[in-house]
Order: structure tokens, then sequence, then C-alpha cells
């Protein structure tokens, strides 16, 4: 579907004069230096210096923006760990499970470097190459490094990343700087031994096993030691945090304080993920994860002090395309092994071309509408959920959604806050009632959901939970709609038409995602 | 020679691989296996057997009571 071919690939725009010009405008959708937002990388040049923005700009996790054009592959290169955590279970393995930790096979080094190439030859718009599982990478730093030394002579073009626990980081930092590896995202969920005992039951170090405060005390030095380490470096690090409620939730604050002080470029708190049937520790005995307001609540107010991730998908150690699909299953080893790969450099750059016309016109769409909303003092925000495959548009039926994005709208603007997973409603036949009324249990707290199409039943389903189905922005621009709809609700507001009423809350989805096919 | 991994426990994470002081783990159809004749309990490498304490999950690397127990060399 995303494939050029070469005669296709003609490239009418200099891609270097582009990301110029992206990096003139507020590149993350943030338009008007409204400072921190949600995008998880603020933006353009206003808001961080050019070779910041240069690291970020076509990164899909770094960048809000950039998450909806550009994709990230990892590569399950790394099996061994040398922490547990009460959120992971290593035995479990689906296929139909997104959430980290989970692979369906495991690679070699070459493999991994041959699976590069076949994906950036099919999907130009992958621009990041991550190793982030299914253990830890510097739990595995022979298999790690090879595979970041073979990419970086075959698909030079490629961004290297990787995502740690932390407890071998600082032994790692030089070697992390000597292969260009410039975004490393370490997993804190604490930074107080006596909550850590809660999270983790051990860490492996220095060839002994230490458990509770003791290993969480050693886990968090080497923490922020290794963080500390990297930003010296200048090498930009995000950092996770899972968000699980009763044990760690209040303390992120804690969290995000301790990481902002030592550098770190962008936090993402993310939701606990604990079904039962993935027979974690938390799963079974009864820990709960979040709601979607409080996450959101959580999230806000560390707003102030960094730059909020808001757009991860929590993705699998394999995962390969836009971060809210998973094309992992069309790049299996025998899939790779029979690909014939063409890896053209100048045909992704013409890709990328196009790409970042599609991005500018959508922001200049947005700048415009936001025109409108100069001079709004009112203070009513509403959340509106999308239905999208990607590119900044609403262009996904309803019952076809795998996912909505939600963004907050204000006077100030629009604001990416947040994606809702969901099962297909439409799945032809079993169960629709029920799968519809989840839907509206993950937008819940939404006051319209905007699609490229919907029936006519869950149409007036969706209205009668107080939901307003929105089809006339049928494949525009997401952001410039939202405002566009949002600029009309509060005419309407205004003039009785309409009474504004706050919504509830929602749920974050927890079990396995089942795929339509 | 003591030690062994439950097969059916085993994730094939590889951890207990690289911190075997004695070589004595390998892959062997799709789980680690530990050699006996290689094994020694780690005694006079490190306070704890590093299998049993890297493994991430309980009860997988396990004394093989078929064998007799490692004698440290006199």
């Amino acid at each position: 579907m995303h494939t050029v071919s070469p005669g296709q690939a003609k490239p009418m725009v200099q891609l270097e004069d582009l990301m110029q010009s992206v990096a003139e405008h507020k590149g993350c959708g943030t338009t008007g230096g409204s400072g921190k937002a949600s995008c998880g990388s603020s933006a353009g040049e206003g808001d961080m210096p050019p070779e910041i923005w240069e690291k970020v700009k076509n990164h899909p996790c770094y960048s809000e923006e950039a998450h909806h054009h550009y994709a990230r592959m990892h590569v399950a290169v790394a099996p061994a760990c040398n922490i547990q955590c009460n959120y992971c279970n290593r035995k479990y393995d689906c296929a139909n499970e997104s959430r980290p930790g989970v692979v369906s096979e495991k690679l070699t080094p070459e493999q991994a470097a041959k699976k590069v190439l076949a994906v950036a030859s099919t999907i130009p718009q992958m621009t990041v190459l991550g190793i982030a599982g299914p253990g830890d990478p510097l739990a595995n730093p022979e298999k790690t490094f090879k595979t970041f030394e073979l990419i970086s002579k075959t698909a030079p073009d490629i961004k290297l990343c990787l995502s740690t626990n932390g407890l071998t980081l600082p032994d790692h930092v030089d070697t992390i700087h000597k292969f260009n590896v410039d975004h490393v995202t370490i997993t804190i969920n604490m930074v107080d031994p006596e909550i850590g005992a809660q999270i983790y039951p051990w860490v492996f170090f220095n060839h002994k096993r230490y458990t509770g405060i003791e290993g969480a005390k050693i886990l968090t030095e080497r923490q922020l030691q290794g963080l500390e380490m990297l930003t010296e470096r200048g090498i930009l690090c995000k950092v996770n945090s899972v968000m699980i409620p009763g044990v760690n939730d209040k303390h992120l604050v804690e969290v995000n304080k301790a990481v902002k002080s030592r550098g770190a470029f962008l936090h993402n708190i993310m939701p606990l993920i604990s079904a039962p049937e993935h027979g974690t520790v938390f799963g079974l005995n009864g820990q709960r994860g979040p709601s979607a307001q409080e996450l959101k609540a959580l999230q806000d107010s560390c707003e102030g002090e960094m730059n909020m991730m808001r757009h991860c998908r929590q993705c699998r150690a394999d995962a390969v395309g836009l971060l809210g699909e998973d094309r992992s299953a069309e790049f299996t080893t025998d899939k790779i092994m029979a690909m014939d790969v063409n890896y053209d450099l100048s045909s992704r750059q013409a890709y990328q071309a196009k790409v970042e016309v599609e991005r500018q016109s959508k922001v200049a769409a947005k700048e415009a509408e936001l025109e409108t909303l100069a001079g709004e003092t009112s203070d009513i925000k509403i959340l509106v959920a999308v239905a999208t495959k990607g590119q900044g548009l609403i262009n996904e039926h309803f019952g076809h959604a795998k996912e909505f994005q939600v963004y907050e709208l204000s006077a100030q603007g629009s604001k990416f806050v947040g994606h809702r997973r969901v099962d297909l409603y439409c799945q032809g036949g079993y169960g629709e009632e029920e799968s519809l009324d989840e839907v509206i249990r993950a937008i819940n707290d939404c006051h319209a959901v905007f699609v490229a199409k919907i029936g006519g039943c869950p149409k007036d389903d969706l209205k009668k939970a107080g939901i307003d189905p929105v089809d006339q922005f049928a494949f525009e621009f997401i952001e410039q709609s939202a405002i566009a709809y949002f600029k009309a609700y509060l005419d309407k507001v205004k003039s009785g038409e309409i009474e504004h009423v706050s919504r509830g809350d929602a749920s974050i989805r927890q079990g396995a995602f089942i795929a339509a096919e | 020679m003591p030690y062994k991994i439950v097969a059916s426990q085993c994730t094939s994470c590889t951890a207990c691989e690289a911190e075997c002081p004695n070589e004595a783990i390998s892959e062997a159809g799709g789980t680690f296996v530990i050699d006996p004749d290689k094994c020694t309990e780690c005694l006079g490498h490190f306070d704890m057997p590093q299998c049993v304490a890297v493994c991430p999950i309980d009860d997988t690397c396990i004394i093989d009571t078929k064998l007799p127990r490692y004698q440290a060399a006199e």
C-alpha cells in the first residue's frame, strides 16, 4: 500500500529544503508557542534548538506530529533480561497481543539486519530502528551492538534507538555514543526503593540477585546515573513510566522532577497492562490499571515540567509500522528470506519528501483554522475521538477503527492527548452490540467522534450515549476539522442552542487485541 | 554435575548461557540445557549459581537429583 516503485518516485522537491522549511514552522503541530505541549517533542525551532529538532522531526516516538507520518520497527535480538518486573511475564507470547516484552520469534543480528532492509524497502517512511527486547537490550550487549553495527553499514539513513531498564546502562554509554544511537529510552517507575520493591522482585547485578529494597536501590541509582551520562553526551533520553494505581501513581510526579532535572527530553507515562490471562504478578493479584481520565490527569499535572508523550502504543518488541498499526506479520523470517530486497535510498528520500509536503499542508491548514479562534475566551474544553489510518486525516470508517485518537479542544486550539484501543466493531455479525458498548466505554469522555463513514445504528447509539457522531469532515485534516467543529460548538453554546455538559471517564482497553482476519 | 534446566519452563531467553562461568549451557531443541560434565554449581566462582540467579522463571534451573553433587577438587 505504501510501496513506491522507482518510476513514480520523482523527487519534486529536495528533502533538505523541505526539512528546513518544516523546521521553520512549529513542526510538531503546536502552533503559536504555547510552550510544552502534548506532542512528545513540542516542536520546531521556536521550542528547541535546531540540532534537537533534527533528531526528533521524523522519529515517531519522539514527535507526536511525526507519528502520523513516519513508521518505526523493532528487532527482537535481545531476549535476556537482568531484572524481574511485576508487570512482565516472560512466558507469554501471543501473535495477537500487543505490548512490550512480547515477540513471536527471536532474531540473530544478521537476520535483524536483513529484516531492516526488507522493511525499509517496503515501507519507505520507516525511519527508525529500535531494539527494545523482548528482554533488555543492554543485558545482551553483543547482539544489540552487532545489530547496530550491521545496520549502520547497510542502511545509514535509519535512526538507531534503544530502550532499556537502565541497570547496566552506565557500563554501555560510551558504546551507545560510538554507534551514534541518539535516542535512548529508560523505563523508570520510581526513584524511591521502597516503592521499587513493590514493582521489582529482584535485579541481577554483579553476579548476584538482589531482592526487595536492596535491589530497587541499585536499580534506581544505576538508572539515574545512566540518564545523567547520556544527557551529558547530548543523547536524547525518553523516560517511560508505568502508572500503577496505588503503587507509584502519585510518586510519578517525583519521578518526573528527578528525570527532568537530569536532562531527560521526554516523559512517557503509560497505563499498566495487567490482564489476568497474561499471568503477571500484577495480573494475578488483581492490581488494576488506571482509567483514561486518571492517566490524563497525571500526564497533565506533569506537563508544566516537561514534554509529555501521549501517543505511545506500548508496542511489541518486534513491532513494524506506524505506531497505531502492526505489520510484523508481513515480515516473519520465512517471508523475509523469500523477499527480493531492493534497498533504494533515493526512492526512500523521494517518498519522504512527499510525506513532508503532506505534513506541511496539514500544519498550514491547522494554523489557518486556528485564527478563527482568535479572541475566544471561553474556558470550555472538550475531547473528541478520531478514526484515522494515519497521515493526520479523518480517513477511517467507524466500524473498522482499531483505535481512536483523542484530541483536546480549547480556546487555545487542538492538542493530541491520547488514543484508545478498541476491538473492531465491524467484525461481521457476532457480538456487535457488545463491541459497540465497548467502543463507547473507550471514548466515553469524548463529546464527539470523527469518522470517514458510519452506519445508521451505531450513529443512533452514540447519540444516545451523548457522543456526537461526525462524518462531515470525512477525509479532511484532523486538527483543522476539530478546530472548526469546536468553533461551531462554542457558537452553539453561546447562542443557547446547546448546553455544555462535561463527560464522564473512559476505560483503557486491557485484553488481547483481536485482529479482524 | 548437578544443575539442570526444566525444559517445559525454559523461555529460551539466553540469559543463563551468558552468565555461566563454565560455558556449560547451550541451546538444544529450542530450549537450553546444562552439560552436567561442565557444571560446577558455580562453586569457586560465585556465591550463588548464576543460572538460578538470572533465570526469569522460578524453579527452572534446579538441582538434578539423579546425579551426585559437584565436589570441588581437592
